[in-house]
């Protein structure tokens, strides 16, 4: 690909981004800072990486990484220019055969001080977060010193719901919070349940935490 | 060096003069506001002074923003007006429905809301087709939206949903496209472009919002709503409407009213101005927000901005049209 033509693209794709869904950065807990983190966003739509980029400030994006699954990302040239020459995407083989090549991926980057975005749902939500995978436990057992930043990714389901193919502009918050705190001893299912319960905490609508029920993206005043 | 004299001279002389008197006067006005500003923050003591000190700057401060947008589209072309605007109530519109609550079945008729309705309205106006514009939204899409809606077989708060995405598009496309409207205004005797026509509306609105808050903040005593608009005072309505009044009455030259007729048009601006922001702050208590949005430091979302205009435009433009033209 011609070199200019990946800067163009990206700087299209974040502009296009912000036209459509705002992608506004809150920071809750902790502020933007250029230390190996680990980004964990609920997923919730096609655009939840190209959200969560467009909200960092550049300098941290250029040492981003989201997580992409190589089944998908890696189908075709295009695809994969989009995902790595534009959004600095690592691809991971997520068919569960090359778990260990994945984990030595994802510690390397983070081994550089550079930072990733992981969504540890790994299906779609609807507006609520279900249970996390493993992952983002293993990871974390692997780089203690990396920071987990929780990201709570407002309003971008109802941009685009499941099973929808058309797109319904609005403005949509990533909500960073606090790093998790180190607990020592804490077992992989509390470690888990503790990760999610500090996503779903950023969330304005009581309905987050509960399946099954609509949320209306309304916010407090304030 | 020449080659940039000779594009400043010709500028200056092909520009229209009132143009340029009036531009003189908003960059006038505006390095007033910011030295004001600068001393202000310089002098303040306590917290809460510095607190009201650093917004009045950021609203400043969008304020050259705003400004500069606006003389660079107008001075681009009455396409360039209409594109700026179509774009504002696509920005304004995500706002409404932001703070809206949608189910599945509202998905299809929102989308083409977006991607439709708000070009389609735009460009009814640029081609000048008004008895088409002025029905468009209230006729054929109050009946289009809820019909595609009802499709989704989801009577859940269907009314409320119904209602609320037709109150949407009122507001943030239908009202709001009326003001570069006046642009295609075709008026006997009035020599001067259309667009002095929107820069009049936009100043005596504006003008009048910002001489009610510095009214209200010196003089304001007696609150006129407390459970709707706290910072709403009787002081600061009749001072800064009056104020409004007299600088639209001294702008009656770049209309084609005579200055009592001005007078009467800045008054009618200043009141629709006052009830359009007066309801939209109603409905911001009722969907729990303060601002509409974030968009403009200091002075939150387009919404917020644009809520002088929004029962404005339309009361200016057919009084315009029905006696001028």
């Amino acid at each position: 690909m011609i070199p200019l033509l990946q800067p163009a693209l990206r700087h299209g794709l974040l502009g296009l981004t912000r036209l459509l869904v705002g992608a506004r950065a809150s920071w809750e807990g902790s502020a933007p800072a250029d230390v190996p983190r680990i980004y964990f966003a609920n997923h919730t739509s096609h655009l939840d990486t190209l959200a969560v980029m467009a909200a960092l400030p550049a300098e941290l994006r250029a040492r981003t990484h989201p997580v992409a699954a190589l089944d998908y990302w890696g189908g075709s040239a295009l695809r994969r220019a989009i995902a790595v020459g534009c959004l600095n995407a690592l691809l991971v083989d997520r068919t569960g055969k090359a778990t260990a090549e994945v984990m030595d991926a994802m510690a390397a980057v983070l081994e550089s001080g550079q930072s990733l975005i992981l969504f540890p749902e790994g299906t779609r939500g609807d507006g609520t977060v279900a249970p996390f995978k493993s992952g983002l436990y293993h990871l974390s057992q692997r780089v203690p010193n990396a920071e987990l930043v929780p990201v709570f990714i407002e309003n971008l389901h109802r941009v685009m719901p499941k099973g929808m193919p058309l797109l319904v502009p609005l403005i949509c918050t990533m909500r960073f919070g606090a790093p998790l705190e180190a607990v020592a001893g804490e077992d992989k299912a509390a470690f888990l349940e503790r990760a999610r319960d500090a996503l779903v905490s950023l969330s304005r609508s009581p309905s987050a935490s509960q399946p099954d029920s609509q949320s209306t993206g309304q916010r407090t005043a304030q | 060096m020449n080659s940039v004299m000779n594009s400043v001279t010709n500028f200056l002389t092909t520009t229209d003069p009132l143009f340029l008197w009036l531009s003189g006067a908003a960059l006038g006005l505006l390095v007033t506001a910011t030295l004001i500003g600068a001393v202000l923050a310089w002098r303040v003591q306590t917290p809460a002074g510095r607190d009201t000190v650093r917004n009045l700057n950021a609203r400043i401060r969008s304020w050259w923003v705003m400004v500069a947008l606006f003389a660079a589209a107008m001075l681009l072309g009455s396409v360039v007006t209409l594109v700026l605007f179509t774009l504002l109530s696509y920005l304004a519109l995500r706002e409404f429905i932001t703070l809206t609550p949608t189910r599945r079945g509202d998905h299809a008729g929102l989308f083409l809301s977006f991607f439709l309705v708000v070009p389609l309205q735009y460009w009814l106006i640029g081609i000048g087709w008004y008895g088409l514009f002025s029905i468009f939204i209230p006729v054929y899409v109050f009946m289009a939206l809820p019909s595609l809606s009802v499709l989704g077989a989801d009577p859940t708060d269907f009314l409320t949903r119904t209602a609320k995405a037709q109150w949407g598009l009122m507001l943030a496309v239908y009202c709001t496209s009326h003001a570069p409207a006046l642009l295609w205004l075709d008026i006997p005797g009035y020599r001067l472009p259309g667009a002095l026509l929107l820069l009049y509306l936009m100043t005596v609105a504006q003008l009048s919002d910002v001489f009610q808050y510095v009214f209200g903040k010196l003089w304001g005593k007696t609150r006129l709503s407390p459970g709707i608009s706290p910072s709403k005072t009787v002081e600061g309505l009749v001072g800064g409407g009056l104020t409004a009044v007299a600088i639209g009455t001294g702008l009656h030259v770049i209309t084609p009213f005579s200055p009592l007729q001005a007078a009467g048009m800045s008054l009618i601006i200043v009141i629709a101005g006052f009830f359009g922001g007066f309801v939209l702050s109603a409905m911001k208590r009722d969907l729990g927000v303060k601002d509409w949005g974030t968009m403009i430091e200091g002075h939150g979302g387009v919404l917020d901005r644009l809520d002088s205009i929004v029962f404005s435009a339309p009361l200016f433009f057919h009084l315009t049209r029905y006696w001028f033209t």
